[in-house]
């Protein structure tokens, strides 16, 4: 028997308040349910939260000159943007080249220096090497040692690098820099690369899902309408990629795509193409489209399969005996229902396409590279910090997309198998 | 009814066989002429070719051999989308993705109706069915039986002269299955259409049925008005699986005027009407209804043999008695008396005598 005390609560037949017999009746079986999750609790959040907290830190943090040049910091601390160095900002800065040169870490200062504004690493290094013999005056001695002291760039970058937090990987990764005034503005149009890369990461994913989609749905189809025996052999075949190690399915596709590979000698065999007149489909965007479709095309093919097998053939039938023709019943009633499928396939496809590296890398040539290659050439180069910015970024953009997807159909509608 | 010629038959199969695999018959040799404005059921059990029979009439399927005509055209070659029939599918078939209002104008949209007909025949459908203030749901907000009668009308409301219903009420609790049995006969006889209905429930295909299909293995075993089914099956299969049964096995003692008396095996004499069996000597399978069977020897026809039954067990069903008895040798002889006013309850073990009108028990064929 429940009560209702005055401030209307339920309670307990003994007079506990009922939300909290219930929490307590509740309370073991949600200590085992916990207790069952926690492994892999953990292993997530050792081995994916962790990791990409990390990364993102790393892209808008790097101390290597903010940390080894205190004294210049503190200067540009008490003097505004755009301020003209002083004597005074000269001073600190052969202080810091002194500790710089005790400690033996101009190299990372400078790299951070660098990474704002290229060809500064050896201006810092350089000086460093000599800072034992800095005299006052201290801004003719810079001045003396490289003229460069004098340049605001240099000292816009260094200001920019004296703050561990910053913005400047996320300038770098949109082709954007700072000018002498601090201002934020593009970078020359000849050495912009990053937003045509992302661009083009991004039309080669929309490609690679469509051409997916289109090869995968009557593949689908079949396999949902086929009878049990024959649709299980099918799904081994579909299957099978999985099965090779994705190197050697790259490599083969360069053995039949290349050059001199098998097809372009089987057309040229039947006459259709001249020798010198050999197609190029590998090395290229051509052969980074065709690879990425062969490997992502299971991720297409078996959200739709699993969509589809639920679609009882008696909604086409209905059609059909209401007077649709099969294009109709087609387009009316079977594609709006295996919607479900279709966007959670594209949308896998275009996600794992997005962030695909080994394929471009073998196959892709100059021209077919995406933006996960670039970010492995930055980690490669241990500019860690640009190779999270651009990751950080990558993950932003599908993101956005998978918040698109969600206000466009509704995840409810994800359906992955 | 009349058994309807092939001459002014509105759907006849003429010869029809369907194979799936070519190697075994599911449909063997159909011969059926449906009348314009007849009610037809075909009734079977699961694997009798019944659902079959209905995916060819639709269009789904295509007769392996025979021809199968609407309105005296033949259609084997019509595909479905053509045939113009109307059809209420086991699942109802509800497009998921599209408001009941929807569903409904799907039909009419095809056929290139205007936008303000369309409208006009979709309320004039739903509110044959009482569901207009529907019109805005999806199907997975209605009940099933609700949904039931959107799929109804939906078959209905582009004017099919035909409509075929595959087992349309199996889904529903039997409370809302019998409303809508007489719901569905209602429609059927105020809008003048020819319904071809499928199930295998045979208190559905007698309460709604003009004439009844009884399909066993691949034929037609009796073709009948539902009275005639229940009360004169024509073989011991129809005897069998439409309503509660006693089968007594003998042999024929005497045959005259379609009058037998049989000897059981156990040596009793009884009375019975010789249907499909005619030779003295043949055995035959003897079958009475469990309601037919007397035990009142005062209200027993003159001259009627009577046998010796012992009371095994009495069951109270409230309207009605339900009492198992032994009766030559076997112990599932069952008889059904109302509960009317003075009725006596036999008691177990109690020893009676039973007997019955000769036109109720029916010699027929041993199977």
């Amino acid at each position: 028997m429940s009560q209702i005390t005055t401030n209307g609560d339920l309670t307990t037949s003994d007079g506990r308040p009922l939300k909290a017999a219930l929490a307590a009746a509740q309370f073991r079986a949600k200590r085992r349910a916990f207790f069952l999750v926690a492994p892999l609790l953990l292993f997530i959040i050792v081995s994916f939260i962790l990791p990409i907290g990390q990364m993102l830190h790393r892209s808008v943090f790097h101390d290597g000159f903010a940390a080894n040049a205190p004294d210049v910091k503190a200067w540009f601390a008490v003097n505004p943007d755009g301020t003209a160095p002083d004597e005074a900002a000269y001073a600190a800065l052969a202080q810091d080249f002194k500790a710089m040169k005790a400690d033996k870490t101009a190299g990372i200062a400078g790299t951070r220096v660098n990474y704002t504004l290229p060809e500064t690493r050896s201006l810092i290094t350089a000086t460093a090497r000599v800072a034992d013999d800095l005299a006052p005056p201290y801004k003719d001695a810079f001045l003396a040692l490289n003229p460069k002291w004098g340049d605001a760039a240099v000292w816009q970058a260094m200001r920019s690098a004296s703050s561990a937090y910053t913005a400047d990987f996320y300038l770098i990764s949109t082709d954007r820099e700072r000018a002498a005034d601090g201002t934020i503005q593009k970078v020359p149009e000849n050495t912009r690369i990053y937003i045509y890369l992302f661009v083009k990461t991004f039309l080669l994913s929309a490609v690679i899902t469509v051409i997916c989609f289109f090869l995968a749905f009557p593949v689908a189809h079949l396999l949902a309408t086929l009878p049990t025996a024959r649709a299980n052999l099918m799904m081994i075949l579909v299957l099978l990629p999985f099965w090779t190690s994705l190197l050697v399915r790259t490599t083969s596709w360069i053995v039949l795509l290349q050059g001199q590979g098998v097809v372009n000698d089987v057309l040229i065999a039947l006459g259709i193409v001249g020798d010198d007149g050999r197609l190029k489909m590998m090395y290229n965007q051509a052969g980074t489209i065709i690879v990425m479709t062969h490997v992502l095309l299971p991720f297409m093919i078996l959200p739709l399969y699993s969509v589809m097998k639920t679609i009882p053939p008696s909604y086409a039938r209905a059609a059909r005996s209401l007077g649709a023709t099969s294009w109709t019943t087609f387009r009316r009633i079977y594609l709006p229902q295996t919607l479900p499928g279709i966007g959670a396939g594209a949308l896998l496809v275009f996600i794992l396409a997005v962030g695909y590296y080994i394929t471009p890398a073998l196959v892709g040539g100059a021209d077919g590279q995406l933006i996960s290659n670039f970010i492995d050439f930055h980690m490669d180069k241990s500019n860690w910090s640009l190779a999270a910015a651009l990751s950080a970024m990558l993950l932003g953009g599908v993101l956005v997309l998978y918040w698109l997807y969600d206000r466009l159909v509704g995840i409810d509608n994800l359906k992955l198998g | 009814m009349v058994a309807v010629s092939s001459t002014d038959a509105f759907v006849v199969f003429d010869h029809v066989q369907k194979s799936y695999d070519g190697t075994s018959l599911v449909v063997k040799d159909l011969n059926l002429a449906i009348g314009k404005g007849e009610f037809l059921t075909m009734l079977g059990p699961s694997g009798s070719g019944k659902t079959t029979c209905l995916m060819m009439l639709a269009g789904f399927e295509t007769a392996t051999n025979g021809e199968i005509t609407l309105d005296g055209r033949p259609i084997n070659q019509v595909p479905p989308h053509k045939r113009g029939i109307g059809m209420v599918f086991q699942n109802y078939a509800l497009f998921p993705h599209m408001t009941v209002g929807e569903n409904l104008s799907f039909p009419l949209e095809v056929r290139g109706m205007g936008k303000s007909d369309r409208e006009a025949k979709v309320k004039r459908a739903l509110d044959m069915v009482q569901m207009y203030a529907f019109i805005n749901r999806r199907p997975s907000q209605l009940s099933g039986g609700q949904q039931q009668r959107i799929a109804l009308a939906r078959a209905l409301v582009f004017d099919p002269k035909l409509v075929l219903m595959d087992e349309p009420l199996g889904a529903l609790d039997k409370q809302l299955r019998e409303h809508m049995q007489f719901e569905i006969k209602h429609l059927h006889e105020s809008l003048g259409i020819t319904v071809v209905y499928v199930t295998h429930d045979q208190g559905e295909a007698l309460t709604m049925s003009d004439r009844v299909a009884v399909f066993n293995d691949g034929r037609i075993q009796q073709l009948a008005p539902p009275s005639d089914l229940y009360e004169r099956p024509d073989n011991s299969f129809v005897a069998g699986f439409i309503g509660e049964n006693n089968k007594l096995h003998g042999t024929l003692e005497d045959v005259s005027g379609g009058r037998a008396t049989v000897r059981l095996t156990t040596g009793e004499l009884i009375d019975a009407t010789a249907v499909n069996v005619s030779t003295k000597g043949q055995s035959t399978l003897v079958s009475i209804r469990p309601e037919r069977v007397e035990y009142k020897p005062e209200l027993l026809p003159a001259g009627a043999h009577t046998i010796d039954a012992e009371v095994l067990e009495f069951i109270y069903m409230g309207d009605m008695f339900r009492t198992r008895l032994r009766v030559a040798g076997s112990d599932d002889f069952v008889i059904k008396s109302r509960n009317t006013l003075g009725q006596r309850m036999l008691a177990p073990g109690e020893k009676i005598k039973i007997g019955w009108a000769p036109q109720d028990a029916r010699a027929l064929d041993p199977q």
